[in-house]
């Protein structure tokens, strides 16, 4: 028992490297947060639960949106429109126009329906047949049924339909997919108020988890007096606190992604029904998120955590000091 | 070693819980500083501690000036001192081996390395064989001892107790005080806290007293 026997605790204490101390600081802070998150089972998953599902929301809309969006792209694309011509145009400047217009690289397709095909067509399909022999001369145009190639966006369809309709032989553009566009307005519409909802939501986390590491500091006040006292700097004290904070961040992450994946499973099969009946059968897919989008999420969670357990350890640490 | 130089501590009432004190303990000595409570005791630790500062006056610790220590160098400057409680301040969340480890884990010494110098702490307080309970299953000698291998697993060159036998029994009191002296054989500068005057006297050390912030007296029985 004599002090003398025992030489380690005599030689003083010899600090190694700073970068070190500090590499050792976070590891062991990692771990310690980490065990200190399974020892309270219940409120890290409560806060794990509250990430989780704040950021499936936004993501969740922002699939289904991406969705509608890849469905309604091929509406677009899938839409023939008729260009009337004028009334007093020959044939052959009908057939000339056809030719001319067929050229272009944002048209698949041009079919001219003349005038007296339209008039043949129109007496056997309405029933008037006879009183329309009475019409001494054909009142009826001829016409341009336009398909465009499938490559054209909204915005290229309309400046398509407006070149078209600014062309001296066309009498009148008809265009049935005004309500195309109007859909996707309102899809922006929609993806503008993710955005903004997902800037309210995430600053409601960052609130959430700022107020849980407040309660948890103030549950640890005097296991912080006592560390203080016995040399620790805050940067000592807010390690963990931090690592909570990513651990939190970390966790919640991964389950909003789990929550959206499991959503988009549930959705597949009548999903994939809605969407065969728009395209093709064989291209069915209901995009799911892709590597990026978890990756963007996970380290969105991550963030946001770090970032509340920063700003409310930066407010607390100075303000708790042994008394 | 601790220098005080005419210092004052006033509180916002106005109250002066030290009032120009001053006094000088030498390197590897072992001094007592006695007192009613509100004489000033604790405030004269906290001081050295940093835990406050001084209104007036200087007060110098191993060479340094504690008024010149800025705020973010304060846990260096307390690692160089040993610091033991009157309510020992163990974390009880954790076993005996790690609230000793504490220091040595603050100083980014690896847990692993930090056994060594652990085990020779919690030998020199002869509580080895309880590194894995926790301090709430300790009496309170024991947490005492605890809280002292704390102190000196870093073997700081100065040791500052309040009150350290405040809640024990005179066995374990005289237990307490034996440990101190054998830290003091081997150096280290001992100031503590205490109003056990019959226990001091039986260890034959220098005592301060302190009287309404003042100096008492100066009692040396070597002298």
């Amino acid at each position: 028992m004599a002090v003398t026997r025992n030489t380690d605790a005599i030689t003083p204490v010899r600090s190694s490297s700073k970068f070190n101390i500090w590499l050792t600081g976070h590891a062991s802070a990692s771990l310690s947060a980490l065990g200190r998150l399974s020892r309270q089972p219940f409120a890290s998953l409560m806060i794990i639960l509250v990430i989780g599902v704040t950021l499936a929301l936004p993501t969740a809309i922002n699939v289904i949106v991406k969705n509608v969006q890849s469905i309604s792209d091929n509406w677009n694309n899938a839409i023939d429109f008729s260009v009337y011509l004028k009334q007093d145009l020959s044939i052959k400047d009908a057939e000339d126009m056809a030719n001319l217009i067929k050229q272009r690289a944002d048209i698949e397709l041009v079919d001219l329906i003349t005038a007296d095909e339209a008039l043949i067509d129109f007496k056997q399909q309405s029933g008037f047949g006879e009183a329309l022999n009475q019409l001494s001369k054909n009142p009826l145009p001829h016409a341009l049924i336009i398909r465009p190639s499938p490559d054209n966006t909204g915005a290229s369809l309309a400046l398509l339909q407006e070149e078209i309709g600014n062309l001296p032989e066309t009498e009148l553009v008809q265009f049935d997919t005004e309500w195309v566009q109007r859909f996707h307005a309102i899809l922006d519409i929609i993806k503008q108020a993710i955005s903004i909802g997902t800037v309210l939501l995430g600053m409601a986390i960052v609130i959430i988890v700022g107020n849980t590491i407040r309660l948890d500091i103030e549950n640890k006040r005097e296991e912080i007096e006592v560390t203080k006292l016995v040399g620790a700097g805050n940067a000592f004290i807010r390690r963990p606190f931090l690592w909570t904070g990513f651990w939190h961040g970390l966790l919640g992450g991964i389950f909003a992604l789990l929550i959206v994946q499991y959503g988009l499973y549930l959705l597949r099969e009548p999903a994939s029904r809605l969407v065969g009946l728009y395209q093709d059968q064989g291209k069915i897919a209901v995009t799911s998120l892709t590597i990026t989008e978890s990756s963007t999420i996970i380290g969105l969670a991550i963030v946001l955590s770090l970032f509340a357990s920063w700003v409310t350890t930066a407010r607390y640490m100075r303000q708790i000091e042994p008394r | 070693m601790i220098k005080l130089d005419n210092v004052t501590k006033r509180f916002p009432g106005g109250q002066e819980a030290l009032s120009g004190l001053s006094l000088s303990i030498e390197k590897g000595e072992m001094v007592f500083v006695t007192g009613h409570s509100g004489a000033g005791k604790s405030t004269l630790l906290r001081l050295i501690a940093l835990i406050d500062r001084p209104s007036d006056g200087q007060v110098i610790v191993d060479n340094q000036n504690t008024q010149r220590i800025k705020r973010r160098k304060i846990p260096a400057y307390r690692r160089q001192i040993g610091m033991v409680f009157q309510d020992h301040k163990l974390l009880n969340d954790r076993p005996v081996f790690d609230n000793v480890a504490l220091p040595l884990i603050i100083a980014g010494i690896s847990r692993r390395d930090a056994g060594r110098r652990v085990r020779a702490a919690l030998d020199q307080v002869s509580l080895l064989h309880k590194e894995k309970q926790r301090p709430e299953t300790l009496s309170a000698g024991e947490q005492q001892r605890v809280g002292i291998a704390r102190a000196i697993v870093t073997r700081p060159k100065v040791l500052i107790a309040d009150e350290p036998t405040g809640n024990l029994d005179p066995d374990l009191s005289l237990e307490v005080m034996r440990i101190f002296r054998r830290f003091n054989e081997v150096g280290v500068t001992l100031l503590i806290a205490s109003h056990d005057i019959a226990l001091i006297d039986r260890l034959g050390c220098r005592r301060i007293a302190l009287e309404d912030g003042k100096l008492q007296q100066e009692a040396d029985p070597w002298q």
